[in-house]
Protein backbone atom coordinates (compact mmCIF):
# COMPACT_ATOMS: atom_id res chain seq x y z
CA UNK A 1 0.00 0.00 0.00
CA UNK A 2 2.60 2.43 1.13
CA UNK A 3 4.66 1.58 -1.98
CA UNK A 4 1.84 2.23 -4.34
CA UNK A 5 1.23 5.44 -2.52
CA UNK A 6 4.56 6.73 -2.60
CA UNK A 7 4.77 5.65 -6.62
CA UNK A 8 1.99 7.27 -7.35
CA UNK A 9 2.61 10.45 -4.95
CA UNK A 10 5.73 10.50 -6.80
CA UNK A 11 3.96 10.29 -10.99
CA UNK A 12 1.53 12.77 -9.80
CA UNK A 13 4.59 15.35 -8.52
CA UNK A 14 6.40 14.57 -11.59
CA UNK A 15 3.50 15.53 -13.92
CA UNK A 16 2.47 18.43 -11.99
CA UNK A 17 5.40 21.40 -11.71
CA UNK A 18 3.48 22.85 -8.57
CA UNK A 19 4.42 21.89 -5.00
CA UNK A 20 2.74 18.78 -4.80
CA UNK A 21 1.87 18.72 -1.04
CA UNK A 22 -0.28 22.15 -2.35
CA UNK A 23 -2.08 20.82 -5.20
CA UNK A 24 -2.21 17.19 -4.29
CA UNK A 25 -5.43 14.96 -4.45
CA UNK A 26 -3.84 11.91 -1.93
CA UNK A 27 -2.32 14.53 0.19
CA UNK A 28 -5.96 15.20 2.06
CA UNK A 29 -6.72 18.31 4.45
CA UNK A 30 -10.22 17.75 4.20
CA UNK A 31 -12.78 14.68 5.20
CA UNK A 32 -13.81 15.17 2.06
CA UNK A 33 -10.97 14.72 0.35
CA UNK A 34 -10.54 11.86 2.21
CA UNK A 35 -13.57 9.97 0.88
CA UNK A 36 -12.65 10.73 -2.40
CA UNK A 37 -8.58 9.71 -1.62
CA UNK A 38 -10.43 6.53 -0.62
CA UNK A 39 -12.49 5.41 -3.49
CA UNK A 40 -9.29 6.07 -5.46
CA UNK A 41 -7.40 3.25 -3.66
CA UNK A 42 -10.58 1.11 -3.44
CA UNK A 43 -10.66 1.56 -7.88
CA UNK A 44 -7.10 1.50 -7.89
CA UNK A 45 -6.90 -1.83 -6.06
CA UNK A 46 -10.07 -3.40 -7.86
CA UNK A 47 -8.09 -2.52 -11.10
CA UNK A 48 -4.62 -3.59 -9.91
CA UNK A 49 -6.19 -7.03 -9.19
CA UNK A 50 -8.36 -6.90 -13.09
CA UNK A 51 -4.49 -5.71 -14.41
CA UNK A 52 -3.40 -8.81 -12.80
CA UNK A 53 -5.22 -11.04 -14.15
CA UNK A 54 -5.16 -9.92 -17.65
CA UNK A 55 -1.71 -10.16 -18.05
CA UNK A 56 -1.73 -13.63 -16.58
CA UNK A 57 -4.23 -14.43 -19.35
CA UNK A 58 -2.32 -12.66 -22.30
CA UNK A 59 0.56 -14.93 -21.22
CA UNK A 60 -1.28 -17.85 -20.91
CA UNK A 61 -2.62 -17.45 -24.33
CA UNK A 62 0.66 -16.16 -25.38
CA UNK A 63 2.39 -19.31 -24.46
CA UNK A 64 -0.71 -21.59 -26.08
CA UNK A 65 -0.25 -19.71 -29.16
CA UNK A 66 3.47 -20.98 -29.75
CA UNK A 67 2.67 -24.38 -29.18
CA UNK A 68 -0.17 -24.08 -32.09
CA UNK A 69 1.66 -22.13 -34.24
CA UNK A 70 4.70 -24.76 -33.82
CA UNK A 71 3.08 -27.75 -35.36
CA UNK A 72 3.49 -28.28 -38.62
CA UNK A 73 -0.25 -28.36 -39.69
CA UNK A 74 -3.31 -26.74 -37.86
CA UNK A 75 -6.28 -28.77 -36.20
CA UNK A 76 -9.29 -28.06 -38.16
CA UNK A 77 -11.46 -30.47 -36.24
CA UNK A 78 -14.56 -29.15 -34.46
CA UNK A 79 -14.03 -29.33 -30.85
CA UNK A 80 -17.75 -29.12 -29.42
CA UNK A 81 -16.71 -29.38 -25.68
CA UNK A 82 -14.04 -26.36 -26.16
CA UNK A 83 -15.98 -24.08 -27.63
CA UNK A 84 -18.86 -24.74 -24.98
CA UNK A 85 -16.23 -24.11 -22.16
CA UNK A 86 -14.85 -21.17 -24.02
CA UNK A 87 -18.29 -19.48 -24.16
CA UNK A 88 -19.05 -20.30 -20.24
CA UNK A 89 -15.58 -18.80 -19.87
CA UNK A 90 -16.31 -15.19 -21.92
CA UNK A 91 -19.64 -15.51 -20.35
CA UNK A 92 -18.40 -15.78 -16.34
CA UNK A 93 -15.76 -12.83 -17.76
CA UNK A 94 -18.54 -10.51 -18.87
CA UNK A 95 -20.47 -10.80 -15.28
CA UNK A 96 -17.31 -10.27 -13.23
CA UNK A 97 -16.69 -7.14 -15.59
CA UNK A 98 -20.61 -6.18 -15.02
CA UNK A 99 -20.57 -6.71 -11.40
CA UNK A 100 -16.82 -5.14 -10.88
CA UNK A 101 -18.37 -1.52 -12.63
CA UNK A 102 -21.51 -2.02 -10.86
CA UNK A 103 -19.74 -2.36 -7.34
CA UNK A 104 -17.68 0.75 -8.71
CA UNK A 105 -20.79 2.61 -9.54
CA UNK A 106 -22.49 1.98 -5.92
CA UNK A 107 -19.02 3.04 -4.65
CA UNK A 108 -18.90 6.23 -6.25
CA UNK A 109 -22.79 7.31 -5.22
CA UNK A 110 -21.58 6.29 -1.77
CA UNK A 111 -18.82 8.72 -1.65
CA UNK A 112 -20.87 11.33 -3.44
CA UNK A 113 -23.18 11.26 -1.04
CA UNK A 114 -20.68 11.32 2.11
CA UNK A 115 -18.51 14.03 0.81
CA UNK A 116 -22.21 16.04 0.32
CA UNK A 117 -24.37 14.42 3.25
CA UNK A 118 -22.16 16.10 5.97
CA UNK A 119 -23.90 18.29 8.34
CA UNK A 120 -22.60 21.68 9.78
CA UNK A 121 -23.05 23.64 12.07
CA UNK A 122 -22.41 27.86 11.86
CA UNK A 123 -20.31 27.31 9.00
CA UNK A 124 -18.52 30.47 7.06
CA UNK A 125 -19.94 30.94 4.15
CA UNK A 126 -17.70 32.16 1.05
CA UNK A 127 -19.75 32.75 -1.87
CA UNK A 128 -17.07 32.32 -5.24
CA UNK A 129 -18.22 33.67 -8.34
CA UNK A 130 -15.69 32.83 -11.54
CA UNK A 131 -14.75 35.36 -14.19
CA UNK A 132 -12.11 35.67 -17.30
CA UNK A 133 -9.92 34.91 -15.78
CA UNK A 134 -10.36 35.36 -11.83
CA UNK A 135 -11.62 34.28 -8.77
CA UNK A 136 -14.02 37.10 -7.12
CA UNK A 137 -14.23 35.95 -3.05
CA UNK A 138 -17.26 37.73 -1.15
CA UNK A 139 -17.65 36.63 3.17
CA UNK A 140 -21.38 37.70 2.30
CA UNK A 141 -23.25 39.52 5.54
CA UNK A 142 -26.76 41.03 6.27
CA UNK A 143 -24.83 44.34 7.19
CA UNK A 144 -23.26 45.77 3.73
CA UNK A 145 -20.05 47.09 5.56
CA UNK A 146 -19.60 43.73 6.99
CA UNK A 147 -18.85 41.98 3.39
CA UNK A 148 -15.17 41.15 2.71
CA UNK A 149 -14.43 41.20 -1.22
CA UNK A 150 -11.21 39.86 -2.21
CA UNK A 151 -9.80 37.91 -4.91
CA UNK A 152 -7.77 34.79 -5.59
CA UNK A 153 -7.36 34.12 -2.08
CA UNK A 154 -9.34 32.80 0.35
CA UNK A 155 -8.93 32.43 3.56
CA UNK A 156 -10.94 30.24 6.23
CA UNK A 157 -10.76 28.80 9.53
CA UNK A 158 -9.65 25.64 10.31
CA UNK A 159 -12.24 22.95 11.73
CA UNK A 160 -14.98 25.11 10.67
CA UNK A 161 -17.74 24.38 7.95
CA UNK A 162 -17.25 26.88 4.87
CA UNK A 163 -20.52 27.07 2.84
CA UNK A 164 -19.41 27.86 -0.59
CA UNK A 165 -22.15 29.68 -2.72
CA UNK A 166 -21.16 29.10 -6.72
CA UNK A 167 -22.34 31.39 -9.58
CA UNK A 168 -19.66 32.68 -12.82
CA UNK A 169 -19.99 36.17 -14.07
CA UNK A 170 -19.52 34.98 -17.71
CA UNK A 171 -18.72 31.52 -18.54
CA UNK A 172 -18.24 27.89 -16.85
CA UNK A 173 -15.46 27.62 -14.57
CA UNK A 174 -14.93 24.65 -12.49
CA UNK A 175 -13.79 25.13 -8.76
CA UNK A 176 -10.69 22.24 -7.73
CA UNK A 177 -8.77 22.70 -4.86
CA UNK A 178 -7.77 18.57 -4.73
CA UNK A 179 -6.54 18.55 -1.46
CA UNK A 180 -10.02 19.65 -0.22
CA UNK A 181 -12.91 18.46 -2.19
CA UNK A 182 -13.76 17.28 -5.04
CA UNK A 183 -14.40 19.62 -8.72
CA UNK A 184 -16.73 21.93 -8.12
CA UNK A 185 -18.52 23.63 -11.70
CA UNK A 186 -19.78 27.52 -11.68
CA UNK A 187 -22.20 27.87 -13.99
CA UNK A 188 -23.35 31.40 -15.58
CA UNK A 189 -26.92 32.59 -13.95
CA UNK A 190 -27.07 29.60 -11.50
CA UNK A 191 -26.41 29.48 -8.33
CA UNK A 192 -25.17 26.46 -6.16
CA UNK A 193 -23.85 25.47 -3.26
CA UNK A 194 -20.97 22.78 -1.70
CA UNK A 195 -19.25 22.87 1.59
CA UNK A 196 -16.03 21.45 3.12
CA UNK A 197 -13.66 21.84 6.16
CA UNK A 198 -10.07 21.63 6.68
CA UNK A 199 -8.01 20.53 9.08
CA UNK A 200 -5.08 21.07 8.82
CA UNK A 201 -3.40 24.66 8.25
CA UNK A 202 -1.77 25.41 5.59
CA UNK A 203 -2.04 27.01 1.76
CA UNK A 204 -3.22 25.45 -0.86
CA UNK A 205 -3.57 25.82 -4.03
CA UNK A 206 -6.39 25.50 -6.46
CA UNK A 207 -7.06 25.56 -10.29
CA UNK A 208 -10.23 26.13 -12.66
CA UNK A 209 -10.81 22.67 -13.82
CA UNK A 210 -13.22 23.48 -17.03
CA UNK A 211 -11.89 25.21 -20.10
CA UNK A 212 -13.14 28.93 -19.83
CA UNK A 213 -10.92 30.25 -23.07
CA UNK A 214 -7.53 31.51 -23.61
CA UNK A 215 -6.28 31.98 -20.16
CA UNK A 216 -7.82 29.07 -18.30
CA UNK A 217 -4.35 27.36 -17.37
CA UNK A 218 -3.61 30.58 -15.76
CA UNK A 219 -6.77 30.89 -13.37
CA UNK A 220 -5.37 29.54 -9.89
CA UNK A 221 -6.39 30.04 -6.55
CA UNK A 222 -5.11 29.67 -3.07
CA UNK A 223 -6.82 28.18 -0.05
CA UNK A 224 -5.40 29.51 3.23
CA UNK A 225 -6.32 27.62 6.07
CA UNK A 226 -5.17 29.42 9.50
CA UNK A 227 -6.28 29.11 12.54
CA UNK A 228 -9.98 31.06 14.05
CA UNK A 229 -7.92 34.06 15.75
CA UNK A 230 -6.21 34.29 12.33
CA UNK A 231 -8.83 34.15 10.39
CA UNK A 232 -10.76 36.30 12.59
CA UNK A 233 -8.04 38.98 11.88
CA UNK A 234 -7.90 38.90 8.61
CA UNK A 235 -11.66 39.44 8.13
CA UNK A 236 -11.35 42.36 10.76
CA UNK A 237 -8.50 43.77 8.35
CA UNK A 238 -10.12 43.37 4.93
CA UNK A 239 -13.22 45.17 6.81
CA UNK A 240 -11.53 48.20 6.75
CA UNK A 241 -12.00 50.68 3.93
CA UNK A 242 -8.11 51.21 2.01
CA UNK A 243 -5.14 52.44 4.12
CA UNK A 244 -4.27 56.21 3.81
CA UNK A 245 -1.01 56.69 1.33
CA UNK A 246 1.84 58.34 3.66
CA UNK A 247 5.05 58.79 1.46
CA UNK A 248 4.27 61.81 -1.29
CA UNK A 249 5.11 59.12 -3.98
CA UNK A 250 2.04 56.67 -2.65
CA UNK A 251 -0.54 59.76 -2.58
CA UNK A 252 0.86 60.59 -6.35
CA UNK A 253 -0.21 57.10 -7.13
CA UNK A 254 -3.41 57.20 -5.79
CA UNK A 255 -4.23 61.02 -8.10
CA UNK A 256 -2.61 58.67 -10.81
CA UNK A 257 -5.01 55.66 -9.80
CA UNK A 258 -8.13 57.73 -9.99
CA UNK A 259 -7.49 59.60 -13.20
CA UNK A 260 -6.46 56.49 -15.59
CA UNK A 261 -8.12 53.37 -17.04
CA UNK A 262 -7.33 51.92 -13.34
CA UNK A 263 -10.43 53.43 -11.48
CA UNK A 264 -13.11 51.96 -15.00
CA UNK A 265 -12.62 48.53 -13.20
CA UNK A 266 -11.15 48.62 -9.89
CA UNK A 267 -12.74 49.42 -6.37
CA UNK A 268 -10.54 50.56 -3.96
CA UNK A 269 -13.25 51.25 -0.84
CA UNK A 270 -12.41 54.42 0.49
CA UNK A 271 -11.56 55.95 -2.65
CA UNK A 272 -13.57 57.34 -5.73
CA UNK A 273 -12.70 53.71 -7.70
CA UNK A 274 -16.02 51.93 -7.33
CA UNK A 275 -16.48 49.32 -10.53
CA UNK A 276 -16.59 46.32 -10.17
CA UNK A 277 -15.61 44.71 -13.41
CA UNK A 278 -12.20 43.89 -12.05
CA UNK A 279 -10.67 42.19 -8.82
CA UNK A 280 -11.55 44.46 -5.24
CA UNK A 281 -7.93 45.85 -4.77
CA UNK A 282 -8.79 48.04 -1.59
CA UNK A 283 -6.57 45.04 -0.05
CA UNK A 284 -3.90 44.05 -2.43
CA UNK A 285 -0.87 44.07 -1.05
CA UNK A 286 -2.36 42.02 1.26
CA UNK A 287 -2.28 39.30 -0.99
CA UNK A 288 0.87 36.72 -1.90
CA UNK A 289 0.03 36.63 -6.10
CA UNK A 290 -1.44 38.84 -8.37
CA UNK A 291 -3.62 38.02 -11.49
CA UNK A 292 -5.06 34.92 -10.37
CA UNK A 293 -1.79 33.13 -9.31
CA UNK A 294 0.21 33.98 -12.06
CA UNK A 295 2.98 36.49 -10.43
CA UNK A 296 4.16 36.87 -7.71
CA UNK A 297 2.95 40.51 -5.54
CA UNK A 298 5.95 42.43 -5.96
CA UNK A 299 6.58 45.69 -7.50
CA UNK A 300 8.18 44.51 -10.18
CA UNK A 301 5.74 42.08 -11.10
CA UNK A 302 2.81 44.89 -10.46
CA UNK A 303 5.09 47.21 -12.69
CA UNK A 304 4.73 44.88 -15.37
CA UNK A 305 1.12 43.95 -14.93
CA UNK A 306 -0.20 47.07 -15.12
CA UNK A 307 1.70 48.13 -18.27
CA UNK A 308 1.56 45.27 -20.42
CA UNK A 309 -0.73 42.63 -19.07
CA UNK A 310 -2.02 41.02 -22.39
CA UNK A 311 1.78 40.69 -22.27
CA UNK A 312 1.59 38.08 -19.35
CA UNK A 313 -2.12 36.60 -20.28
CA UNK A 314 -2.49 37.45 -23.84
CA UNK A 315 -6.43 37.93 -23.89
CA UNK A 316 -6.74 39.01 -20.54
CA UNK A 317 -9.44 41.82 -19.93
CA UNK A 318 -7.03 43.94 -18.36
CA UNK A 319 -6.08 46.83 -20.99
CA UNK A 320 -2.23 47.71 -21.23
CA UNK A 321 -2.16 50.82 -19.74
CA UNK A 322 1.26 53.07 -21.25
CA UNK A 323 2.14 55.43 -18.27
CA UNK A 324 4.78 57.67 -18.03
CA UNK A 325 7.81 56.02 -15.69
CA UNK A 326 7.16 58.27 -12.62
CA UNK A 327 2.97 57.66 -13.01
CA UNK A 328 3.95 53.87 -13.41
CA UNK A 329 6.62 54.07 -10.26
CA UNK A 330 3.78 56.34 -8.09
CA UNK A 331 0.49 53.88 -8.90
CA UNK A 332 2.61 51.00 -7.78
CA UNK A 333 4.11 52.26 -4.70
CA UNK A 334 0.35 53.54 -3.56
CA UNK A 335 -0.36 49.50 -4.78
CA UNK A 336 1.70 48.15 -2.38
CA UNK A 337 0.82 50.26 0.55
CA UNK A 338 -2.82 49.09 0.47
CA UNK A 339 -2.49 46.31 3.54
CA UNK B 1 -12.67 7.21 -63.27
CA UNK B 2 -14.38 7.17 -60.38
CA UNK B 3 -10.80 7.36 -59.14
CA UNK B 4 -10.43 10.42 -60.71
CA UNK B 5 -13.36 11.41 -59.09
CA UNK B 6 -12.43 10.42 -55.79
CA UNK B 7 -9.30 12.04 -56.07
CA UNK B 8 -10.49 15.74 -57.47
CA UNK B 9 -13.42 15.41 -54.23
CA UNK B 10 -10.73 14.69 -51.77
CA UNK B 11 -8.46 18.02 -53.45
CA UNK B 12 -11.70 20.05 -53.14
CA UNK B 13 -12.58 19.14 -49.92
CA UNK B 14 -8.71 20.02 -48.89
CA UNK B 15 -8.96 23.30 -50.38
CA UNK B 16 -12.12 24.46 -48.73
CA UNK B 17 -11.02 23.37 -45.78
CA UNK B 18 -8.00 25.18 -46.24
CA UNK B 19 -9.74 28.15 -46.40
CA UNK B 20 -11.52 27.93 -42.97
CA UNK B 21 -8.78 29.81 -41.03
CA UNK B 22 -9.42 31.33 -37.71
CA UNK B 23 -10.11 34.75 -37.50
CA UNK B 24 -6.97 36.58 -35.62
CA UNK B 25 -7.82 38.01 -32.84
CA UNK B 26 -6.30 41.28 -32.34
CA UNK B 27 -4.74 41.23 -28.79
CA UNK B 28 -1.63 43.65 -28.35
CA UNK B 29 -1.84 46.13 -31.53
CA UNK B 30 -1.71 49.60 -31.46
CA UNK B 31 -5.14 51.35 -32.43
CA UNK B 32 -5.92 53.47 -35.62
CA UNK B 33 -5.07 56.67 -35.47
CA UNK B 34 -5.09 58.92 -32.69
CA UNK B 35 -5.88 62.04 -35.02
CA UNK B 36 -9.76 61.03 -35.54
CA UNK B 37 -10.50 63.22 -33.23
CA UNK B 38 -9.49 66.28 -34.16
CA UNK B 39 -10.17 65.20 -38.22
CA UNK B 40 -14.19 64.03 -37.61
CA UNK B 41 -16.83 66.62 -39.01
CA UNK B 42 -19.60 66.84 -36.49
CA UNK B 43 -21.91 69.32 -38.25
CA UNK B 44 -23.19 67.82 -42.23
CA UNK B 45 -22.78 71.75 -43.34
CA UNK B 46 -19.82 72.50 -45.44
CA UNK B 47 -19.21 76.33 -46.64
CA UNK B 48 -20.29 76.64 -49.99
CA UNK B 49 -21.39 73.66 -51.53
CA UNK B 50 -21.27 70.22 -50.70
CA UNK B 51 -19.59 69.02 -53.89
CA UNK B 52 -16.63 66.85 -52.40
CA UNK B 53 -18.03 64.48 -49.45
CA UNK B 54 -15.92 64.12 -46.51
CA UNK B 55 -13.94 60.84 -46.64
CA UNK B 56 -15.12 58.21 -44.24
CA UNK B 57 -13.56 56.75 -41.42
CA UNK B 58 -12.61 53.76 -40.90
CA UNK B 59 -12.37 51.57 -37.74
CA UNK B 60 -10.14 48.43 -37.94
CA UNK B 61 -11.72 46.62 -35.23
CA UNK B 62 -14.98 46.25 -37.23
CA UNK B 63 -13.59 43.90 -39.08
CA UNK B 64 -13.17 41.68 -36.34
CA UNK B 65 -15.51 39.80 -34.66
CA UNK B 66 -13.64 39.31 -31.56
CA UNK B 67 -13.05 42.97 -31.15
CA UNK B 68 -16.76 43.88 -32.07
CA UNK B 69 -17.67 41.18 -28.95
CA UNK B 70 -15.27 42.74 -27.03
CA UNK B 71 -16.98 46.13 -27.54
CA UNK B 72 -20.35 44.29 -26.25
CA UNK B 73 -18.26 43.24 -23.25
CA UNK B 74 -16.77 46.80 -22.55
CA UNK B 75 -20.16 48.23 -23.22
CA UNK B 76 -21.39 46.62 -20.36
CA UNK B 77 -18.80 47.04 -18.26
CA UNK B 78 -18.28 50.64 -18.89
CA UNK B 79 -21.99 50.94 -17.72
CA UNK B 80 -23.26 52.22 -21.45
CA UNK B 81 -26.00 50.26 -20.44
CA UNK B 82 -26.85 52.69 -17.71
CA UNK B 83 -28.33 55.39 -20.41
CA UNK B 84 -28.29 54.02 -23.58
CA UNK B 85 -29.24 50.58 -22.06
CA UNK B 86 -29.11 47.75 -24.82
CA UNK B 87 -29.19 50.32 -27.62
CA UNK B 88 -33.01 51.36 -27.34
CA UNK B 89 -31.85 54.30 -24.68
CA UNK B 90 -33.60 55.77 -21.75
CA UNK B 91 -31.86 58.92 -20.37
CA UNK B 92 -29.61 58.81 -23.25
CA UNK B 93 -30.78 58.48 -26.79
CA UNK B 94 -31.43 55.21 -28.44
CA UNK B 95 -28.52 53.59 -30.34
CA UNK B 96 -30.32 51.17 -32.38
CA UNK B 97 -32.34 53.05 -34.68
CA UNK B 98 -31.10 55.87 -37.68
CA UNK B 99 -30.74 58.90 -36.10
CA UNK B 100 -27.72 59.79 -35.10
CA UNK B 101 -27.55 62.90 -33.84
CA UNK B 102 -23.46 63.47 -33.59
CA UNK B 103 -22.72 61.22 -37.09
CA UNK B 104 -22.87 57.98 -37.97
CA UNK B 105 -18.99 56.91 -38.77
CA UNK B 106 -16.87 55.35 -36.71
CA UNK B 107 -14.42 58.39 -36.11
CA UNK B 108 -17.59 60.34 -34.90
CA UNK B 109 -18.82 57.82 -32.46
CA UNK B 110 -15.28 57.61 -31.19
CA UNK B 111 -15.14 61.17 -31.20
CA UNK B 112 -18.06 61.41 -29.09
CA UNK B 113 -16.90 58.80 -26.79
CA UNK B 114 -13.78 60.48 -25.95
CA UNK B 115 -14.58 63.84 -25.89
CA UNK B 116 -18.24 63.78 -24.70
CA UNK B 117 -21.27 64.97 -25.70
CA UNK B 118 -23.46 68.27 -24.16
CA UNK B 119 -26.44 67.55 -21.60
CA UNK B 120 -25.01 64.08 -20.52
CA UNK B 121 -22.42 62.27 -22.53
CA UNK B 122 -19.50 61.91 -19.88
CA UNK B 123 -16.05 62.19 -21.74
CA UNK B 124 -13.88 59.06 -21.39
CA UNK B 125 -10.75 60.77 -22.53
CA UNK B 126 -8.14 59.41 -19.90
CA UNK B 127 -10.44 56.91 -19.02
CA UNK B 128 -10.57 54.12 -20.76
CA UNK B 129 -7.51 53.22 -23.14
CA UNK B 130 -8.27 54.20 -27.35
CA UNK B 131 -8.51 50.63 -28.75
CA UNK B 132 -11.53 49.97 -26.64
CA UNK B 133 -13.15 53.17 -27.29
CA UNK B 134 -12.76 51.78 -30.93
CA UNK B 135 -14.29 48.19 -29.85
CA UNK B 136 -17.05 50.03 -28.33
CA UNK B 137 -17.41 52.41 -31.18
CA UNK B 138 -17.72 49.36 -33.74
CA UNK B 139 -19.98 47.08 -31.52
CA UNK B 140 -22.36 50.80 -31.33
CA UNK B 141 -22.26 50.60 -35.11
CA UNK B 142 -23.38 46.82 -35.19
CA UNK B 143 -26.47 47.47 -32.88
CA UNK B 144 -27.77 49.56 -36.07
CA UNK B 145 -26.63 46.96 -38.46
CA UNK B 146 -24.54 49.19 -40.01
CA UNK B 147 -21.59 46.40 -40.19
CA UNK B 148 -21.49 42.98 -41.60
CA UNK B 149 -23.47 40.44 -40.22
CA UNK B 150 -20.23 38.22 -40.24
CA UNK B 151 -18.43 39.63 -37.51
CA UNK B 152 -21.68 41.52 -35.45
CA UNK B 153 -22.19 39.60 -32.26
CA UNK B 154 -24.95 36.69 -32.79
CA UNK B 155 -25.79 35.87 -29.32
CA UNK B 156 -27.27 38.02 -26.42
CA UNK B 157 -26.22 37.81 -23.21
CA UNK B 158 -28.95 39.70 -21.29
CA UNK B 159 -33.14 38.89 -21.50
CA UNK B 160 -34.13 38.61 -24.48
CA UNK B 161 -35.47 41.82 -24.70
CA UNK B 162 -34.02 42.08 -28.99
CA UNK B 163 -33.08 40.56 -31.46
CA UNK B 164 -29.29 39.58 -31.57
CA UNK B 165 -27.17 42.50 -33.67
CA UNK B 166 -26.35 40.14 -36.45
CA UNK B 167 -29.98 40.09 -37.05
CA UNK B 168 -30.82 44.09 -36.96
CA UNK B 169 -31.69 45.29 -40.49
CA UNK B 170 -29.55 48.09 -41.71
CA UNK B 171 -30.76 51.52 -39.91
CA UNK B 172 -29.53 53.81 -42.82
CA UNK B 173 -28.37 56.87 -40.87
CA UNK B 174 -30.22 60.10 -41.38
CA UNK B 175 -26.62 61.92 -40.45
CA UNK B 176 -25.77 64.48 -39.04
CA UNK B 177 -27.90 67.83 -37.56
CA UNK B 178 -30.39 66.96 -40.19
CA UNK B 179 -28.58 66.70 -43.13
CA UNK B 180 -29.53 63.02 -44.97
CA UNK B 181 -26.96 61.07 -46.21
CA UNK B 182 -26.99 58.69 -48.98
CA UNK B 183 -28.16 55.26 -48.63
CA UNK B 184 -24.70 53.99 -49.66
Amino acid sequence: MNVARNLASYLLAQAMPLDPGRHHMLQSAAPQADHIEWLYWVIFWMLFVVFVLMIAAFTGAGTKARVVASHPLPILEKDEEAEHRAGWGVGAALGITVITLFVILVLSVITGRRVEGLTSKNPVTIQITGHQWWWEITYPNSQADQTVTTANEIHVPVGTPVVVLTNSKDVIHSFWAPNITGKRDLLPGYSSAFWFEIERAGIYHGQCAEFCGLQHAHMGFSIIAESVHEFQAWQQQQLKTAAEPSTSEAIRGREVFLTHACLMCHTIRGTDAGSRVGPDLTHVASRNMIAAETLPNTAGALAGWVVDPQRIKPGTQMSPNPLAPDDLQAVVAYLQSLH
Amino acid sequence: MRHNLRISALLVAMTVLASCSREDRILRQPPPSNDTVNTVQISGLNPGANLIPTPPSSNMYEESAYAVSEGQKLYEAYNCVGCHAHGGGGIGPPLMDRNWIYGSEPGNVFATIMQGRPNGMPSFRNRIPQYQAWEIAAYVRSMAGLLPKGVSPNRIDQMNIKPAESSTPEQVPTGITGVPEQPK
